[in-house]
């Protein structure tokens, strides 16, 4: 009960955000850099604007809506570019053992001593503040988990006799990992990518938060709650329903990745059983 | 045991020394130098021979690899190099931000086992109940929480509307400074720890020597006493102290948010600076702290877990 529970609020609060993100454009009812209204701005929320409006008078439900976008773009692009080099990198030296095995192993271990937020925070004072910049800086941190399990996976699939009767057949070591042994390990690497995309979202808040990621006027929900720091006493909305969006949203990756986790999981099934 | 000691503090070595290598190349590319950015203040004219002289000053007209081996050399002899901005040693830099940041991650991690733990312990001895859902779902809701918006309401609600706590700051002797950021910070391993611990408890729960005690006719307190939360103990206390060293890395933002002086901040405030000497220190430090801490927790492991072998 538990488990389809979580699946399926995951699925629902992650179906919310991403139609929110996609159709911003349609549901959004101001634009959220130019319909700026000094003259309306710090209003609590109404009919007229849902979330209030922040210091300059724009629309919080609008930057919210278009917030959306961005934490999609980079939690999603981000992941997928760690799920890739972490699959390959954990194929790769399992498969192959030996010198490679442990080079992977190694640099495996120091990107798990480097705290992921220090290291995306280093990196973008190398590439400077940017969407293209936040997605390569947090795709580049976070794959070692992914790394780390495509490789015990494959440790255990390669001497399984599917496999050698691969290697057998002649076929190559690169079509044996692609053909074999990775349709076997996706569920897990889907796990942890379904997982990372909240770890994703909540790093790209922050380093917006310290300005280091999307620079204003661009709404981002870090960048918005940075703005709401200020007024925090005369409009506290400007900063509750942006953090709202980003909690929504981990939760629901987090709830998804969770839920799919315990379906794979043969001892759960055989406990639900 | 000593040997076991020695040889997990040799491992910390090379993994630093990586470290310190890729932070090091990732900076040596950084486009725009610290002087240029003190140009870009107006605190100097544009000047050529300004420039170079900085340059010469810094060291930074030897080729990379050189630089390299002199930062190498000097880390070898426990100095982190000079400050771009103050001109003052790095470690003099970070020491006084050394204590600031340790004291917010204990407090943290205070937080997160004195409701954590419990709330684990109780959910896992009423499986299934309402309790358990409850503690369940505020775990995973701890987990997805950005703990620097969490800091925003806490610091709206207790210091703003209620006055009882200061919004940011600090002071050495003060304990109400950190309460907020503790709490802030702490939520994240706190719903941890409650996982953790519903975890561990539930399998001890159903292993073999539990159903022994219980069929003796043990009573049940005695039994979560004196067979459960001692076996738990240990699964408690690595997930405690892995947390505890992965916290200075993860306080960078509400260090910013409440404005703490520790290492995060100023992390953070080095990396706009581009005081490159300070951000490289500032990240060996944390990620030495983490390796240490892990192995820290690796020797407790083994001291208090009799079945893991020491070699």
């Amino acid at each position: 009960m538990r488990l389809r529970f979580n699946l399926v609020l995951g699925l629902l609060l992650a179906a919310i955000v991403i139609i929110a993100g996609v159709f911003a454009a349609w549901i959004a009812p101001y634009h959220p850099i130019i319909d700026a209204d000094l003259m309306n701005s710090e209003m609590p929320p109404s009919w007229e604007h849902w979330m209030g409006t922040d210091g300059q008078g724009r629309d919080v439900f609008s930057r919210v809506l278009y917030g959306a976008q961005v934490s999609l773009t980079v939690g999603l692009v981000s992941q997928l570019i760690n799920s890739c080099i972490g699959t390959a990198l954990g194929v790769s030296a399992g498969y192959f053992g030996g010198w490679w095995d442990d080079l992977v192993n190694g640099l495996t271990n120091v990107m798990l001593a480097i705290p992921s937020l220090v290291f995306a925070l280093a990196i973008m004072a190398v590439l400077g503040p940017g969407l293209p910049s936040l997605l390569i800086a947090l795709g580049l941190t976070n794959w070692s988990w992914t790394c780390r399990i495509a490789r015990s996976s494959t440790l255990s699939l390669k001497n399984q006799g599917f496999v050698q009767a691969a290697k057998v057949a002649g076929f190559g070591d690169g079509n044996i990992m692609r053909t074999q042994i990775l349709p076997n390990i996706i569920g897990p690497v889907l796990v942890m990518a379904t997982l990372g995309i909240g770890g994703a979202v909540l790093a790209e808040a922050a380093l917006s938060f310290l300005g280091v990621g999307i620079r204003p006027p661009q709404p981002s929900w870090g960048n918005m709650l940075t703005d709401a720091r200020e007024l925090l006493r005369a409009a506290p909305w400007a900063a509750v329903f942006p953090g709202l969006a980003i909690f929504i949203t981990v939760l629901g990756f987090n709830l998804l990745g969770d839920g799919m986790r315990d379906l794979l999981d043969p001892h759960m099934r055989t406990r639900r059983a | 045991m000593l040997r076991f000691i020695l040889r997990r503090t040799l491992q910390i070595i090379p993994t630093l020394l990586v470290v310190v290598l890729i932070i090091f190349v990732i900076f040596s590319v950084v486009p725009g130098s610290f002087i240029s950015s003190l140009m870009s203040e107006g605190r100097n004219a544009t000047n050529a021979d300004v420039m170079a002289h900085l340059n010469q000053q810094f060291g930074l007209d030897k080729p990379l690899l050189v630089r390299l081996g002199d930062y190498l050399w000097g880390l070898a002899q426990f100095d982190l190099g000079i400050s771009y901005r103050t001109r003052e040693p790095v470690w003099n830099v970070i020491e006084p931000r050394l204590w600031p940041s340790i004291k917010l991650a204990l407090a943290a991690m205070f937080f997160a086992a004195i409701i954590g733990i419990p709330l684990g312990f109780i959910a896992a001895l009423k499986p299934g109940s309402m309790i358990d859902s409850g503690t369940m779902m505020l775990a995973i809701s701890g987990l997805s929480l950005p703990e620097f918006w969490f800091g925003l309401l806490l610091m709206y609600v207790f210091a703003l509307q209620l006055g009882w706590l200061p919004s940011f700051g600090y002071q050495a002797d003060s304990i109400r400074h950190i309460i907020l950021p503790a709490i802030a910070l702490g939520v994240s391993p706190m719903a941890l720890l409650a996982r953790t611990t519903r975890a561990g408890v539930l399998d001890v729960m159903n292993a073999d020597f539990v159903r022994t005690a219980r069929a003796k006719g043990l009573s049940e307190p005695r039994l979560v006493r004196g067979h459960v939360a001692r076996n738990v103990l240990v699964l408690v206390l690595t997930t405690l102290g892995l947390q505890v060293g992965s916290l200075m890395g993860q306080a960078i933002v509400i260090e910013k948010l409440f404005s703490w002086p520790g290492i995060g901040s100023l992390l953070v405030d080095s990396v706009a600076a581009r005081d490159i000497p300070v951000v490289q220190g500032a990240v060996i430090v944390i990620v030495l702290w983490f390796l240490v801490i892990n192995m820290l927790v690796d020797v407790a492991y083994a001291a208090i877990d009799p079945r893991i072998k020491v070699t």
